[in-house]
């Protein structure tokens, strides 16, 4: 990440989701950028979700597939007029297959800033174990 | 679809060909809103972060996305009638040994700076952050606010 730190950050347009369902509800739908990494014990989610508050998100797990989804309010207040619109804002919707087993009674969701932070602990069997091989 | 009835065109065949320029201009239109992002109404700058910029009657307004920044990590400066905002989006390391699935959020350095269409008082500016979205009041200065003329 230290090479990464010093370099100028790139304009990223906000990725439309592209689903093979239709929406049933009008407005757009965005995928928001995710890291995901793994540790011997549990996988950890952060997502990128500004605008969206606690009670606007939703997290979902079953059958091994995890639905994020997170609502934005319109920003503009009272009698605002747009002057410049760069950004849009919407529903933002992704979902992963999970592949270890997730313990689904110690996940963990922390929301800070507009960034979500999923600790998804797996449980005690799926943690990798070294094989003693012995001889004779 | 105007013009068949302008010269009162009678034959089937003239309505077919303008059934393909139709399909066809519908699947430019397609085309070039994929090329375009399909969302963005206007052209942006193309520099981080993008803004939003609306007013109201006495002010306006910026907004920027900035998830996971904190209000202290950014470094705004008022000029004239222009604003600059700049600042580092830091991603922490997670340990030595985690294995990456995905990597999409990205960390370094920004600056972008973006003029205003009228005068601001440039005292009374605040700005604050919300649950990653960064807001910059702007109140519009005297002269740029507009006035009721009663008629008398």
């Amino acid at each position: 990440m230290t090479d990464k730190e010093s370099k100028e950050i790139q304009v990223k347009p906000k990725q439309e989701l592209t689903s093979p369902a239709e929406q049933t509800r009008p407005g757009l739908v965005f995928t928001p950028n995710v890291d995901i990494f793994e540790t011997d014990t549990e996988i950890t989610l952060l997502a990128d979700m500004p605008g969206v508050t606690s009670d606007n998100l939703n997290i979902d797990l079953r059958d091994n597939v995890l639905t994020l989804t997170g609502e934005v309010a319109p920003f503009e207040e009272g009698d605002e007029q747009d002057i410049v619109i760069e950004y849009e804002i919407g529903k933002y919707h992704r979902q992963f297959n999970l592949s270890s087993v997730i313990d689904q009674s110690k996940i963990d969701a922390k929301l800070n800033d507009g960034v979500l932070r999923l600790s998804l602990p797996k449980v005690e069997k799926a943690t990798p174990r070294r094989i003693e091989v012995k001889t004779g | 679809m105007l013009y068949r009835k302008f010269f009162n065109v009678p034959s089937w065949g003239f309505s077919k060909s303008f059934r393909d320029f139709d399909r066809l201009r519908r699947e430019m239109d397609d085309l070039f809103g994929a090329l375009s992002g399909g969302t963005l109404p206007m052209p942006s700058a193309g520099v981080f972060p993008l803004i939003n910029v609306t007013e109201d009657t006495n002010n306006y307004y910026v907004r920027a996305e900035l998830p996971g920044m904190k209000s202290d990590e950014l470094d705004i400066q008022v000029t004239g009638n222009g604003i600059s905002i700049s600042g580092e989006r830091k991603i922490p390391m997670e340990g030595n040994n985690v294995k990456y699935h995905r990597r999409e959020r990205e960390a370094g350095t920004f600056s972008r700076s973006i003029n205003l269409p009228g005068e601001i008082d440039v005292n009374k500016v605040e700005a604050s952050m919300e649950n990653g979205v960064l807001k910059i009041n702007i109140p519009k200065s005297e002269a740029a606010k507009p006035r009721q003329i009663t008629v008398k």
